[in-house]
């Protein structure tokens, strides 16, 4: 078998969770933090670069441990793997931005159970090389603080009419505030997921329409 | 005693952990669809949580306070032990039932909930007591969630959605919906004098 | 790809000998892999704790500092107090993080003098706990301040117990006596407080909360002019814990001197 392309193929990795198999919008995961932590827009950003932050240490990690973690106990392996760098990104949170980290909450210590983090070890880093698996880490990390990022904007700006913190519409405006309750998550991530749908299936159909033509 | 009734019916009803807290959604989204298979898996939920929540009150009390930044470890710990002890359990006593649940037994280490609810209960400084009964309120809440949901979906089914809303998109609709309802639990506790 | 080729070869490599050999190091390399997986995982985690406890420690007193002078103006120092054995006595250095609810803070004035008494409390609010604290005066017997730590209350609503001036600047001199009453409206009484518009089941637990804390701290505080005196730092740092310590004790701040 010829080695692949490295850089075409690092590219490919790390693009493919920004859109195609991103995260939150496609393969619904990560579902718990995506909705609880973005009611505002610096908060879900916060918690997007937290958890990037442990997937790509722990696929690093797990990566280069590789050929050393016997597969029986890999789950138990990579659970501490992962526990191990959200407690220390926890501390560092605390440490650096301790106003984020109470708006965070338990949050943090929840990027463990995130199934995004877990799925991605066993679905690649254990298989991979590091360097694929870092940007498989990135990409996937990015797609998701992109959604929650996105999530979170939207969310603000609806339910406070604020963004980052700064006002866009004034003192008069009346502030959709149900955005930044628990039912606005729900229901805005449902819009969301039904507009992903919507343009992938324009998408599907154009690019069907144009084979069509060319055959 | 007071204390106890306002812990139970707020992680029952008033702060569901679902439609309040954002918690236990993968199985939320996943399971949901047929009501006795979801409303097993609440049972087997509110099992684990007891226990962990029995575990988290230990560990708080005798080992942590020496070890404050091996909390999150040791929770994830006493989770996974505990699901695969209760796997054990039910392949056992019912295989017919450990069918059924199928994947979603071991899921529950992965369920946020869990963990969740190890780590309020810390925050919260609940004694044995009042963790036990906040155990038994979140992961009724739970069970009541994914009950709600099954049902609703077992009729949505039935009914005539696009189809670029099937799937994820209007089950979020839904629970949007569901938590919007249970946003009128609050205050519940707060009329009497 | 050279690496799915690698997956389906098995983990361990047994010679041509033994079986049962193969099993024995097949066990004692799992055993093997966790533990050394759990002590790097510790090495880890114990070194940023090292690194990042003073910082956490500095900011949770700062942000407790904060509130406790926010609620008693002229505050510059303060000092932990605790509630043992029928006495109120001043926080030692080796005290176990104390229980919610058994202990206040004292605040004084750059000269040492006694300022007020800080209490913190918490109750059930209409949408969940709500953590707040509050200077009471023994000398005047009026309540100076009030904040709130901690809340879920509707946003905009509710929330408004939080950040409005309105509300907040009527406990800069509220009487306690017989208890504070909540008014819906404008009261005219020492110990009245008009509830926020829109906010009543938030304003009334705010309320209920203060006069919770009354009932069991003002019978227990020294009368006026024997509160417990700035206990002086010795040039150490004093220890103060916060009201809802999340992990364990928290040395507290500079004495300011």
């Amino acid at each position: 078998m010829s080695s692949p392309t490295e850089p075409g193929q690092a590219y490919a990795e790390f693009v493919k969770g920004l859109w195609k198999e991103n995260p939150t919008f496609v393969q619904v995961l990560g579902m718990c933090p995506a909705l609880a932590v973005t009611n505002t827009a610096v908060n879900g950003l916060a918690m997007g670069v937290a958890t990037l932050f442990v997937l790509l240490m722990s696929s690093i990690l797990v990566s280069s441990l590789r050929r050393l973690i016997p597969k029986q106990v890999r789950i138990s392996t990579y659970i501490v793997i992962i526990a191990t760098f959200v407690t220390v990104a926890d501390f560092a949170l605390q440490a650096a931005a301790p106003a984020v980290h109470k708006e965070l909450g338990a949050f943090v210590p929840l990027i463990v159970v995130n199934c995004i983090i877990l799925g991605r070890q066993e679905a690649f880093a254990s298989r991979n090389t590091v360097w694929l698996s870092a940007m498989d880490a990135l990409g996937m990390g990015s797609g998701f603080t992109g959604a929650l990022l996105l999530l979170g904007s939207l969310r603000e700006i609806l339910g406070k009419g604020s963004f980052f913190g700064i006002s866009l519409f004034g003192p008069h405006f009346e502030p959709w505030v149900i955005m930044i309750l628990p039912p606005g998550g729900f229901l805005m991530l449902g819009v969301l997921l039904l507009i992903f749908a919507w343009v992938k299936e324009r998408r599907q159909h154009t690019s069907e329409q144009a084979r069509e033509e060319a055959a | 005693m007071g204390q106890l009734v306002w812990i139970f019916v707020s992680a029952l009803l008033i702060n569901n952990f679902t439609f309040s807290y954002f918690l236990g959604l993968c199985p939320f989204f996943g399971v949901s669809s047929r009501l006795a298979t979801a409303f097993r898996l609440g049972l087997a939920n509110i099992f684990v949580m007891v226990i962990t929540s029995l575990c988290a009150s230990f560990l708080n009390e005798f080992i942590l306070p020496h070890a404050p930044y091996l909390r999150l470890i040791s929770f994830i710990v006493v989770i996974a032990s505990t699901v695969q002890f209760v796997e054990m359990v039910i392949k056992k006593v019912s295989p017919g039932l450990f069918r059924a649940l199928g994947i979603f037994l071991p899921l529950i280490t992965t369920n946020c909930a869990i963990l969740a609810l190890a780590l309020f209960q810390t925050s919260r400084s609940y004694g044995l007591l009042q963790g036990l009964v906040f155990a038994v309120g979140a992961g009724g809440g739970l069970t009541l969630a994914l009950v709600l949901m099954a049902g609703i979906r077992e009729e949505a089914e039935l009914s005539d959605i696009p189809a670029l809303m099937r799937g994820t998109a209007i089950n979020m609709l839904i629970a949007g919906i569901l938590s919007l309802a249970f946003m009128g639990f609050a205050g519940l506790f707060s009329g009497s004098a | 790809m050279p690496d799915e080729k690698d997956d389906q070869q098995p983990l361990v490599q047994i010679g041509p000998g033994g079986k049962q050999g193969g099993g024995l190091f097949e066990t004692l390399r799992l055993v093997f892999t966790l533990t050394l997986a759990g002590l790097l995982s510790g090495l880890l985690i114990v070194s940023a704790y090292e690194l990042t406890l003073p910082r956490i420690e500095a900011n949770q007193a700062a942000a407790l500092r904060k509130a406790v002078f926010e609620v008693l103006p002229g505050t510059k120092q303060m000092q932990q107090l605790i509630w043992r054995d029928g006495h109120l006595v001043v926080a030692g250095p080796s005290q176990k993080a104390p229980q919610p609810g058994s202990s206040v803070y004292g605040g004084y004035d750059q000269a040492g003098k006694f300022v007020g008494y800080a209490i913190p409390a918490a109750g059930p609010g209409f949408q969940d706990t709500i953590q707040l604290i509050f200077g009471f005066n023994p000398a005047r017997r009026r309540i100076v301040g009030m904040e709130v730590l901690e809340s879920r209350e509707t946003p905009g609503l509710g929330s408004r117990i939080a950040d409005d001036p309105g509300f907040h600047s009527q406990f800069k001199d509220l009487a306690v006596e017989p208890k504070v009453v909540l008014v819906k409206g404008h009261g005219d009484k020492a110990n009245d407080v008009d509830a926020i518009t829109g906010a009543t089941i938030s304003s009334t637990a705010v309320v209920k909360i203060i006069n919770k804390a009354d009932a069991t701290w003002l019978p227990k505080l020294p009368k006026a002019g024997q509160a417990p005196a700035l206990v002086p730092s010795k040039g150490k740092e004093r220890e103060i814990h916060p009201v809802k310590p999340p992990g364990g004790p928290v040395p507290g701040g500079n004495s300011g001197k």
